[in-house]
C-alpha cells in the first residue's frame, strides 16, 4: 500500500488543481508538467512575501497586539495603574472585575448599564440614519443631469474631514438654551429646550405628550421593579435631548465618507443592465430596487459595519461635549472606561469594560454579516462544491479501478 | 478542503513564519516586562533618593495661562540657577491622563501639581513620595489644607496656595433693588430675601454653580458634610445635611435661585458676568474671568452667610506632589522648599491671583489685595474636599443627582450617596 499510496495522494492533488481550473481561472495543466520550478519560484515570492509585510505586521504587534494582551490581563488582575502590570506586585484576580459589571448590584454595574443603555439608542438611531442619509445623498449626486456635482460633493464630504472636536465646540455653542437653533425655533413658535442640560428621555417625552405616562409621576408599575441595577422606566428611557444632539453631530459628520463609499459603488454600477431592464419596463424605482441596490449590498455590509463600530465606541463628542451629563445620560462605554481608569484609578474595571464592549462589537458585527450574506453566492459555491465531491469520488473509483 | 497549492514543505515553512511571529510577540512582551518598569522600585522608608550631585528634574503642571506657566518657569529657573540644578516646566494638557501614564511607564514627572481630587487614589497605590515632614515650618501652612493632604496619618505633600468660596454681588442691581451695606445676607434667611428682592424679569437672585462643590458649603455651615475625612467615615445621611439641601432646594423651587446649566451658563462665574443673575457663590478664579471676559460688571465680594451652625465654606486646593518612583527626591523637596516660601508665593499670587497656603503670608496679601478679605477669610474656618479612596465614582454620581435637586428628593440623593461611598470605601 505504501508505495502505491504515495502516488496516489500525487495524482489526486494534480486531478483535483485541474478540476478546480474552470471556477478559479487560473492553474490549468501547468502544476504537473513544472512542479519542481514552480516549488521554487514559489519559495523566492514566499520569502519577499514576508518582507513585504513584516513591518506592518510587527507595527500591528507592538500597536495591537500586546496592547490588547496587555489590556486583557490587566481586566483580570488587580493592577493599580502603578509600574508594570506584568510585576510581581500585581496579583490575578479572575474574574472579579467582570463580576462587578454584572453581578453586584452596586454603582459600577448602575454606571455600565447605564451608559450600555445610552449606546444602544444612539447606535438605534445613528446608524440607520447615516446609511439612508448617505444613500440618498450619493444617488443624488449620482444623477448626470445635477450641476454643480463636485461642489455638492466637497460640501457633504466637508464634515467628514473637519475636527470632530472642533465640531463638537461649534456645536455646544449652536445648541445653548439661546443659541443659534433655539433662535430659529423660536421663529417658528417654537420653545426650545435647553439641550445639554435636559436629561429628559425622548421616548418619555413621546409618552407623555401622548399621554401613556406622565414623566413627572412615572408609572410605578415600571419604576419599582427592574433589572440590572435600573429600572424599566430608565431602560426605556430613550436617548436623552442631550443625546439627541450629539446623536444629530455623529450622523452630520459621517454621511459624508458613507456618500463617498455608495457614489464609488453606484458609479460602478453596470449600464447596459440598467438599460436591459428599461427596455423591460421598468421604472425608476423598480431599477433602483431590482438592480442598483442589490449591486450595493457589499457596499451596505461595509457602512453599516464600519458603522457599527464606530457608534459603539463613541467617545470624543461626549468627552468634549458633556462629559457624560446631564444625569449620566449621555455617558458611553467608551468614556465611563476613561473616567474608571484616570480619575477613578479602577484600571482592572475599565480594562474589563473595555473587552465586553469588544465582545458587544464582535457579536452585533458578526450577526450583521449573517444577515447579510449573500444567499446566491452561497447556493453557488455549494453546488460547485458539491460537484467538485461527485467528480472526485468518482475518479478516486477510478483510480481505484486502475490500480 | 485542501487547496491544490499548498504542498506539505509550504506548510512546514508557514508555521516556521508564524512560530517567528509568536517568537518575536512574545520577545517584545517580554522586553515590556523588562525593560525600565521593574527595576529597583523606591522604598520611601528609607528617605530621599537622590542626594548628592546635579539633578535634572522634571516638572509638570496644569497652568491657568501663560501668566501661571511664566511665574512658575521664572521661580524654578531662579532655583535652578541658585542650587545648580536643572528643572524642565511641562504644562499638562490633561493632568490625570499624563499623570497616570507616567506612574504606568515608571517614569513619573519628579514633581507636580497634584489636585486634592486625586490625591487619595494616588497616595493609596504608592505612588506618592510623603516629604511633609522635611518642609520648613510646616506648622504655618493652614491646617484644613494640611489635613485634606494627609491620608491614615501619613501627612505627603505641602499646599502651593488655595481657594475658598464666598458671595459675589452685582453692585449695580444691589443698588438697583434698593439694597445697602447694611443688608449683606448673614444667614441663611437673609440670603433668601436678598436673593429674592433682586430676582427681576431677566435676572435671577442667585446663581449656583453645578454638584456638590457649590451646595456643599450649605451642608458645612449646618454643621455636616458628605464625609468626615479624619476617621474616613461616610456621613452623608445625617439630617443636618437632609435640612441643609432642602434649604437649597427650597431657595431653587422658590424661583430666586438657579443652577448656572438653567442659565445657559456653564458655571456660576458666566451667569454673574453676563448678568443672568445677581449674586453667585465662586471662588477666587472668578476674579480672573470677571477682568478678562466682563470687565464692565462692577461687584462686591462677601462672606458667606452663616448657617445655623455658624460660618463655612469649601476651600480648593493643590500641592506639590513629588512621585515616590523619582531619583531626585532631595532636590524636589528642596525646590518645594524653594517655591513655598511666604515671599515667592506672594509673587504667584501677584502673577495669577492664587492666595498663599502659609499664614505668614496672610497679612501682607491681604495688605495687598483687601478686597480678597472675603476669600482668604475662609482659610480659617473652610472645609477641604473629600479625601477618601476609592470614592470618585460615587462622587460622580452625587454630582449627576444633584443637577436635579430642584425636583430631588434630598433623602434619597443623601441616601444613595451614603450607600455608593461605603461600599467604595470598604
Amino acid at each position: 500500500m505504501t508505495p502505491d499510496g504515495r502516488t496516489a495522494t500525487g495524482s489526486v492533488l494534480a486531478t483535483s488543481s485541474v478540476s478546480s481550473a474552470p471556477t478559479t481561472g487560473r492553474g490549468g495543466p501547468g502544476p504537473r508538467r513544472t512542479g519542481t520550478g514552480r516549488r521554487r519560484l514559489g519559495e523566492s515570492t514566499n520569502l519577499s512575501g514576508w518582507l513585504f509585510v513584516a513591518p506592518t505586521l510587527v507595527v500591528l504587534g507592538l500597536f495591537l497586539l500586546v496592547p490588547i494582551l496587555m489590556a486583557l490581563w490587566v481586566s483580570v488582575s488587580d493592577w493599580t495603574g502603578k509600574g508594570n502590570p506584568f510585576s510581581g506586585d500585581t496579583g490575578f484576580v479572575g474574574l472579579d472585575n467582570y463580576k462587578v459589571l454584572f453581578t453586584e448590584d452596586a454603582l459600577t454595574r448602575q454606571d455600565f448599564m447605564t451608559s450600555l443603555r445610552n449606546n444602544f439608542y444612539f447606535v438605534l438611531l445613528v446608524v440607520p440614519a447615516q446609511t439612508v442619509l448617505a444613500l440618498f445623498l450619493a444617488v443624488v449626486l449620482n444623477q448626470s443631469l445635477l450641476k454643480a456635482r463636485g461642489f455638492f460633493r466637497s460640501a457633504f464630504y466637508f464634515p467628514s474631514v473637519t475636527s470632530s472636536v472642533a465640531i463638537s465646540l461649534t456645536f455646544l455653542f449652536l445648541f445653548t438654551g439661546s443659541g443659534a437653533v433655539n433662535s430659529l425655533l423660536g421663529f417658528v413658535g417654537i420653545d426650545g429646550p435647553n439641550w445639554f442640560s435636559d436629561a429628559r428621555g425622548l421616548i418619555h417625552i413621546v409618552g407623555d405628550k401622548l399621554g401613556v405616562w406622565s414623566i413627572d409621576s412615572p408609572p410605578a408599575a415600571l419604576t419599582d421593579s427592574g433589572v440590572l441595577s435600573l429600572s424599566w422606566w430608565d431602560w426605556l428611557s430613550g436617548p436623552s435631548v442631550a443625546l439627541c444632539v450629539i446623536i444629530m453631530l455623529v450622523v452630520w459628520t459621517t454621511t459624508g465618507t458613507f456618500m463617498l463609499m455608495f457614489l464609488a459603488a453606484l458609479q460602478d454600477v453596470p449600464q447596459d443592465v440598467v438599460e436591459a431592464s428599461r427596455i423591460d419596463g421598468a421604472n425608476r424605482w423598480n431599477t433602483f430596487r431590482a438592480v442598483t441596490l442589490p449591486h450595493l449590498r457589499p457596499t451596505m455590509l461595509l457602512v453599516i459595519t464600519l458603522g457599527l463600530i464606530g457608534t459603539w465606541q463613541v467617545f470624543d463628542q461626549v468627552f468634549v461635549m458633556t462629559t457624560g451629563g446631564p444625569s449620566k445620560t449621555t455617558s458611553t462605554p467608551a468614556y465611563l472606561q476613561y473616567f474608571y481608569a484616570f480619575e477613578g484609578q479602577e484600571w482592572g474595571v475599565a480594562a474589563a469594560m473595555a473587552f465586553v464592549l469588544f465582545l458587544i462589537i464582535f457579536v452585533l458585527t458578526g450577526l450583521q454579516r449573517f444577515l447579510f450574506r449573500d444567499k446566491d453566492a452561497i447556493a453557488e459555491k455549494r453546488a460547485v462544491r458539491a460537484r467538485n465531491r461527485r467528480r472526485r469520488k468518482a475518479l478516486a473509483a477510478e483510480g481505484g479501478e486502475v490500480r | 478542503m485542501t487547496s491544490p497549492r499548498r504542498t506539505p514543505a509550504r506548510t512546514a515553512r508557514r508555521r516556521a513564519g508564524l512560530a517567528a511571529l509568536a517568537l518575536a510577540s512574545a520577545t517584545v512582551l517580554a522586553a515590556c516586562g523588562g525593560g525600565g518598569f521593574e527595576e529597583d522600585s523606591t522604598d520611601t522608608a528609607d528617605g530621599p533618593t537622590g542626594g548628592e550631585g546635579k539633578a535634572s528634574l522634571q516638572m509638570l503642571i496644569a497652568s491657568s495661562g501663560d501668566a501661571e506657566t511664566k511665574a512658575v518657569e521664572d521661580a524654578a529657573a531662579a532655583w535652578a540657577e541658585e542650587s545648580g540644578n536643572e528643572v524642565k516646566v511641562v504644562v499638562a494638557q490633561d493632568m490625570a491622563q499624563q499623570l497616570s501614564q507616567g506612574f504606568a511607564g515608571g517614569n513619573p514627572p519628579d514633581i507636580f501639581y497634584l489636585d486634592a481630587s486625586l490625591f487619595p487614589d494616588y497616595a493609596v497605590n504608592e505612588n506618592l513620595y510623603a516629604y511633609a515632614d522635611q518642609v520648613d515650618d510646616v506648622d504655618d501652612f493652614y491646617q484644613p489644607l494640611r489635613d485634606t493632604f494627609t491620608l491614615d496619618g501619613t501627612e505627603y505633600c505641602v499646599p502651593k496656595d488655595f481657594s475658598t468660596l464666598a458671595l459675589q454681588i452685582n453692585t449695580k442691581s444691589w443698588e438697583a433693588a434698593g439694597l445697602t451695606e447694611d443688608d449683606l445676607p448673614t444667614t441663611w434667611d437673609e440670603l433668601a430675601d436678598v436673593a429674592g428682592k433682586l430676582t427681576t424679569g431677566d435676572q435671577v437672585g442667585l446663581a449656583l454653580g453645578p454638584g456638590r462643590d457649590r451646595v456643599g458649603a450649605f451642608l458645612v455651615e449646618n454643621g455636616g458634610f458628605w464625609a468626615d475625612s479624619e476617621s474616613g467615615e461616610i456621613t452623608a445621611d445625617t439630617p443636618e445635611n437632609a435640612e441643609a439641601l432642602q434649604y437649597a432646594q427650597d431657595l431653587l423651587k422658590s424661583g430666586d435661585a438657579a443652577f448656572s446649566a438653567d442659565l445657559d451658563s456653564g458655571w456660576g462665574g458666566e451667569a454673574f458676568g453676563t448678568e443672568r443673575a445677581a449674586m453667585t457663590i465662586e471662588g477666587n478664579w472668578i476674579k480672573g474671568a470677571m477682568e478678562n471676559d466682563y470687565p464692565d460688571v462692577d461687584y462686591t465680594v462677601a462672606e458667606l452667610p452663616e448657617g445655623p451652625a455658624g460660618k463655612g465654606t469649601l476651600q480648593f486646593t493643590q500641592c506639590w506632589g513629588i512621585s515616590a518612583e523619582s531619583k531626585n527626591q532631595s532636590a524636589a523637596v528642596d525646590l518645594v522648599n524653594f517655591l513655598t516660601t511666604p515671599e515667592q508665593q506672594l509673587e504667584f499670587a501677584d502673577a495669577f491671583g492664587v492666595m498663599p497656603s502659609r499664614q505668614a503670608a496672610q497679612q501682607d496679601y491681604v495688605d495687598s489685595y483687601p478686597e480678597d478679605a472675603a476669600f482668604i477669610a475662609g482659610g480659617e474656618y473652610g472645609q477641604g474636599p473629600v479625601n477618601l479612596p476609592g470614592v470618585g465614582p460615587a462622587l460622580a454620581d452625587l454630582d449627576s443627582q444633584l443637577e436635579s435637586l430642584k425636583s430631588a428628593n434630598v433623602e434619597d440623593v443623601l441616601g444613595s450617596f451614603q450607600k455608593n461611598a461605603e461600599a467604595a470605601v470598604e
